[in-house]
C-alpha cells in the first residue's frame, strides 16, 4: 500500500474546503430537519424500505437529479476554466479530475438511474401489471446503485478523485502512471453499479415477458415498454463484459496483476476493446428508452397512432444487434489497420439507417396531426432536430479516414453531447412533464416549464454548436487551457455563456417542481392529457399502490385510445374488485447498501485481505434473504380499493377526441 | 405459496407463479454468466502465451490432479440430478441427502483447486507474474468462487428443505440452485478442454 495518510482528506484547495463545509452543513441540516419534524419513521417505512415500484422509481429519480446537479457543477467549473485563454481557476490535475467525474457521474449515476426510475414508474402500468416481477430485488437494485453513487462521490474528498477520464484508458489509468488510490474508485464503484444494472435488466425482462395483461401480445406492447425490453437485453449482453474489464482493471491496480500493463505480457489495448465492447452498447442502453419516451409523447400530442409501429420495433431490434458490432470506431486512430477500420466503418454507417427510420416515423406521426404544444411535446420537438445533428455528426465520425481529423477533438465532444443531452436528457424531461401528473395528481406549471425549455434549449445549442467549429479548428478535448494565439477564445466564451443558460434552465426546472407542488391545481382525471393512448391512463390519478383494481383485458395496441373510440367506460366494474395482494416492505436492501459500501471502500483503500473478507457482508445479506423469503405479503381489502377508485377519477366520461 | 404439492402433472418447481418467474429470471442470469465466462476465456485465449518472465502452462500444469478435479465435479453434477428426482418424488430426506453428497464432491473439488493454486505459486506462477498468470488464475478463481458460493447456497437450501419440506416454493429454489450447479460443471468442461488439454497440445 502506498497511501499517503496526509492525503486522506483533500481539503487544501479552497473549492474543496468549501464543498466539504457545505456538505457537512447540509447533512446536519437534513438530519436535524428530519428529527425535528419526526419524519425518520415515515422516511424509513414509506420510502427507504418500500418495495412499491413507483416509490423505488421516484427514489431513483431523486438520486439522479442530485447527481445531475453534481455533474452540472463539474460542467460549470470546466466551462468557466476554459472560457478565457490561460485561465488558472483549475489546475491541470484538478481539471482532469473534474472531467472524469463529470462523464462518469452523468452516465452511471444520472442517465441510467433516471431511466431506471422512469421504467419503474411506467412499465408496470403500461403492461397492465400491479408490480414488477421481483419487488424486493428491485429495491435492492436501487440501493446498490446508490451505494456505488455514494462511494464514487466521496472520492474527491477522501483519497482523491479518479482522473483518467470516464474511459479510464490504460496504461494511463494503471498504477505506473496514476499512483495512489484515487483511480480505484472508478473500478470499484462502477463494478457495484453494474450489479444494480443487472438487477434492473433481469427484473424488467421477466416483468415484461411474464406479467403482461391478458391479450397483450408482444406486438401490442407500447413503444416505451418495447424499448425497455430491448435495453434490458443489451444490458444482459454488454454488462458482463464490463464486469470483467473492471475486475481486471481493479486486480491490476490493487493486486498487481498484468492484464493491461505494458510489462510482463499485458496489453493496454485490451482495455480499450473491452471497454468499448460494453460502452458502445451502453450509449444505446441509454438512448433506446429515450426513443421509447419520444414515441409515446409524439403520438399522444399529435393525437395519432405512432406511424410505422412495426418498423419502429424492428429498428430497435436491429439497433440492438448492430450496437454490438461497432465498438472499434472509437479507436480507428490507434493502429488497428485499414481493413479492420473499413469493416467497422461500414457497420457504423449501417447503424444510422434504423436510427434514421425512427426519426422519419416521428415526423410522419406528426404529419397532419393536431399537435398540442404541451410541455412534453415541446421537449419532443426539441429532441428531433437536436438528435438529428447528433446522428449526422456520428455518421461523419463513422467514416474512418475522416475520423483521423475529428478524433478526440471537441467535434467528438459536441457529437456525443448532441446525442446524450439532445437525445437522452431532452427525452427524460419530456417524460417527467408527461408522466408527472399521473403520479402526483397535478401538472407542472406551464409558464415555468416554458422558461425551463427555452433556456435549456437555447443554452444547449449555444454551448455545444461552437464546439463543432472549435473541433474542426483543432481544439483537442480534455485540454485544461489554451493560448490566446489559437484564437479559440471567443467560441469557448460563447460556449460558457450557453452553459450558464442551461444551468438557469435547470434552476427553473427545480423551481417548477417546488412551485407546482404548492400551487398547481389538483387533478383526478384518469386520462390526464385527454389524449392518452396506453394503459397507464386507465388507472386513478394519482396512481394507487395497487395500480389496477382489476387487471384489464387488452384488445388493441393503444388500448385506452381503442376503448375511448369504442365508447367503453373507463372505471372498473366494482363487482369485479377483490382483495389485492401486495409485497411486504423490506429493510434488507438497505443493509446491502451498507454492506456494499463498506466492502467497496475497503477495496478502494487496498486493504487486500480485509476487503476480501468483507465480501462476507453482502453474502450474509443474501443468506438472510433466502431464509426470510417466505414472507406472504399483505392484502388491501376490496372495500378500500373501491373507495380509492371512486376518488381517483372514477366518474370521468370517455370520449375519443 | 406454502401449500404442499398435490398436483403431480406439472413438475414441482413449476407449480407456483413466483417459482416460474424465478426460474426464468435465473435463466436470464445464466445468460449473463455465459458472457462473463466467455470474456474470461477470450482474455485467456489472448494471454495464454504471454508469459513474460514466468513459467508457461505446460511447465506447471499437473494433469493428474486436474483429471481428479474434473471427475469430482462431474460426479457432483450427476448426484445433483438425483436431488431433483427425489424432490419430484416428494422425498425430502432423499433430496437432502443427495444435496449433502453433491456438496461433498464440490468441496473435494474446491480443496484440490486450492492445492493447485498453492502449487502454482510455489512453481513461480502468481497473478502478479505475467499476463498469462493473471488471466489463468482469474479464470480459475472466478469459477472457484462460484463453486464456493454454490456450496453455501446448497447448505442454506438443505436447511430450508428440512424446515419446510417440499413446497412449490422450496422446490423452485432447489431447482434454481441445481441449474446453477450444472452450469458450473459446463463451465469447468470448457476450462478443462481449453486450458488444460489445449495447453498440453
Ligand atoms: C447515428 C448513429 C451514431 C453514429 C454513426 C455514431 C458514431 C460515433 C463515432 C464514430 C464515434 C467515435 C468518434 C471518435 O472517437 O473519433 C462516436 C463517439 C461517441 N458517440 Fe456516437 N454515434 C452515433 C450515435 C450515438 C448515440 C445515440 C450516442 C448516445 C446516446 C452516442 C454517444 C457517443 C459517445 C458517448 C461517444 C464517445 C465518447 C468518448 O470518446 O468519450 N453516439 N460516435
Ligand atoms: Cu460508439
Amino acid at each position: 500500500m502506498d497511501i499517503k495518510w496526509d492525503q486522506i482528506l483533500i481539503i487544501e484547495e479552497p473549492i474543496m474546503f468549501w464543498t466539504f463545509i457545505g456538505l457537512i452543513v447540509s447533512s446536519i441540516g437534513l438530519v436535524a430537519g428530519l428529527t425535528y419534524f419526526k419524519k425518520w419513521g415515515w422516511l424509513w417505512r414509506e420510502w427507504l424500505t418500500s418495495t412499491d415500484a413507483k416509490k423505488v422509481g421516484i427514489m431513483y429519480i431523486v438520486l439522479a437529479i442530485v447527481m445531475l446537479v453534481r455533474g452540472g457543477i463539474d460542467a460549470l467549473m470546466m466551462k468557466y476554466q476554459t472560457a478565457v485563454p490561460e485561465n488558472t481557476f483549475l489546475s491541470s490535475q484538478h481539471f482532469n479530475e473534474v472531467f472524469s467525474a463529470h462523464g462518469t457521474i452523468m452516465i452511471f449515476f444520472m442517465a441510467m438511474p433516471i431511466l431506471f426510475g422512469i421504467m419503474n414508474l411506467v412499465v408496470p402500468l403500461q403492461i397492465g401489471a400491479r408490480d414488477v416481477a421481483f419487488p424486493k430485488l428491485n429495491l435492492l437494485g436501487f440501493w446498490i446503485t446508490t451505494a456505488a453513487a455514494v462511494l464514487y462521490n466521496i472520492a474527491f474528498l477522501v483519497g482523491g478523485s479518479p482522473d483518467a477520464g470516464w474511459t479510464s484508458y490504460f496504461p494511463l489509468a494503471g498504477k505506473e502512471f496514476t499512483p495512489g488510490i484515487g483511480n480505484n474508485y472508478y473500478y470499484v464503484a462502477l463494478q457495484i453499479s453494474g450489479f444494480g444494472s443487472m438487477i434492473i435488466a433481469i427484473n424488467f425482462m421477466v416483468t415484461i415477458l411474464k406479467m403482461r395483461a391478458p391479450g397483450m401480445g408482444l406486438f401490442k406492447m407500447p413503444m416505451f415498454t418495447w424499448t425497455t425490453l430491448i435495453t434490458c437485453l443489451i444490458m444482459i449482453i454488454a454488462f458482463p463484459i464490463f464486469t470483467i474489464a473492471l475486475l481486471a482493471g481493479m486486480l491490476d491496480r490493487v493486486f498487481g496483476s498484468h492484464f493491461f500493463t505494458v510489462a510482463d505480457g499485458g496489453l493496454d489495448m485490451m482495455w480499450a476493446n473491452l471497454f468499448w465492447l460494453w460502452a458502445h452498447p451502453e450509449v444505446y442502453i441509454v438512448v433506446l428508452p429515450a426513443f421509447g419516451i419520444i414515441s409515446e409523447v409524439v403520438a399522444t400530442f399529435s393525437k395519432k397512432r405512432l406511424y410505422g409501429y412495426h418498423s419502429m420495433v424492428w429498428a430497435v431490434i436491429v439497433i440492438s444487434v448492430f450496437s454490438l458490432l461497432v465498438w472499434v470506431h472509437h479507436f480507428y486512430t490507434m493502429g488497428v489497420g485499414p481493413t479492420v477500420n473499413s469493416v467497422f466503418s461500414i457497420t457504423t454507417l449501417a447503424i444510422a439507417v434504423p436510427t434514421g427510420i425512427k426519426l422519419f416515423n416521428w415526423l410522419f406521426t406528426m404529419r397532419k396531426g393536431r399537435i398540442a404544444f404541451e410541455q412534453p411535446m415541446l421537449w419532443a420537438l426539441g429532441f428531433i432536430p437536436t438528435f438529428l445533428i447528433g446522428g449526422v455528426t456520428g455518421v461523419m465520425l463513422g467514416m474512418a479516414s475522416a475520423d483521423f481529423q475529428y478524433h478526440n477533438t471537441l467535434f467528438l465532444v459536441a457529437h456525443f453531447h448532441y446525442t446524450l443531452v439532445g437525445g437522452v436528457v431532452y427525452a427524460v424531461f419530456a417524460a417527467i412533464y408527461y408522466w408527472w401528473p399521473k403520479f402526483f395528481g397535478f401538472k407542472l406549471n406551464h409558464k415555468l416549464g416554458n422558461w425551463h425549455f427555452w433556456l435549456f434549449n437555447v443554452g444547449f445549442n449555444l454551448s455545444f454548436f461552437p464546439l463543432f467549429f472549435l473541433g474542426l479548428d483543432g481544439a483537442a478535448r480534455r485540454m485544461y487551457t489554451y493560448s490566446a494565439e489559437t484564437g479559440f477564445g471567443p467560441l469557448y466564451m460563447l460556449s460558457f455563456i450557453g452553459t450558464l443558460l442551461i444551468a438557469a434552465g435547470v434552476v427553473f426546472f427545480v423551481i417548477n417542481m417546488v412551485y407546482s407542488s404548492l400551487k398547481e391545481k389538483r387533478i383526478t382525471d384518469r386520462d390526464v392529457w385527454g389524449t392518452g393512448r396506453t394503459l397507464e391512463w386507465l388507472v386513478p390519478t394519482p396512481v394507487p399502490a395497487y395500480n389496477f383494481a382489476v387487471i384489464p383485458k387488452v384488445e388493441a395496441l393503444d388500448e385506452v385510445w381503442h376503448r375511448k373510440e369504442t365508447g367503453k367506460a373507463l372505471a372498473f366494474d366494482e363487482k369485479e374488485i377483490k382483495d389485492i395482494h401486495m409485497p411486504s416492505h423490506s429493510g434488507l436492501p438497505f443493509y446491502m447498501f451498507v454492506a456494499f459500501f463498506i466492502s467497496g471502500f475497503l477495496f478502494v483503500w487496498e486493504f487486500q485481505a480485509l476487503a476480501i473478507a468483507s465480501l462476507a457482508l453482502p453474502f450474509l445479506g443474501m443468506a438472510i434473504n433466502s431464509f426470510t423469503s417466505y414472507d406472504e405479503g399483505y392484502y388491501i381489502p376490496a372495500k378500500e380499493v373501491i373507495e380509492t377508485e371512486r376518488k381517483g377519477g372514477g366518474e370521468q366520461q370517455w370520449k375519443a377526441k | 405459496m406454502e401449500s404442499k404439492i398435490t398436483n403431480y402433472s406439472v413438475p414441482t418447481e413449476y407449480q407456483s407463479e413466483l417459482g416460474k418467474m424465478n426460474i426464468l429470471g435465473f435463466w436470464i442470469f445464466i445468460a449473463a454468466e455465459i458472457i462473463l465466462f466467455a470474456t474470461l476465456f477470450a482474455l485467456y485465449g489472448v494471454y495464454h502465451d504471454r508469459i513474460g518472465d514466468g513459467p508457461a502452462g505446460p511447465e506447471v500444469f499437473v494433469i493428474k490432479d486436474v483429471v481428479i478435479q474434473t471427475v469430482l465435479l462431474l460426479t457432483s453434477s450427476f448426484t445433483c440430478g438425483y436431488v431433483i428426482t427425489s424432490m419430484r418424488r416428494g422425498n425430502v430426506k432423499g433430496a437432502i441427502v443427495w444435496i449433502a453428497i453433491t456438496l461433498l464432491f464440490g468441496l473435494g473439488f474446491l480443496v484440490m483447486e486450492i492445492n493447485e493454486f498453492i502449487h502454482y505459486v510455489n512453481a513461480g506462477l502468481a497473478i502478479q507474474t505475467s499476463a498469462f498468470g493473471s488471466s489463468l488464475l482469474t479464470l480459475l478463481g472466478t469459477h472457484g468462487a462460484h463453486v464456493t458460493f454454490g456450496l453455501f447456497w446448497g447448505i442454506i437450501l438443505a436447511i430450508q428443505l428440512a424446515q419446510r419440506g417440499i413446497t412449490a416454493f422450496t422446490a423452485s429454489k432447489v431447482h434454481i440452485w441445481s441449474i446453477y450447479w450444472h452450469f458450473l460443471d459446463v463451465v469447468w468442461i470448457f476450462v478443462f478442454t481449453f486450458v488444460y488439454l489445449g495447453g498440453l497440445m
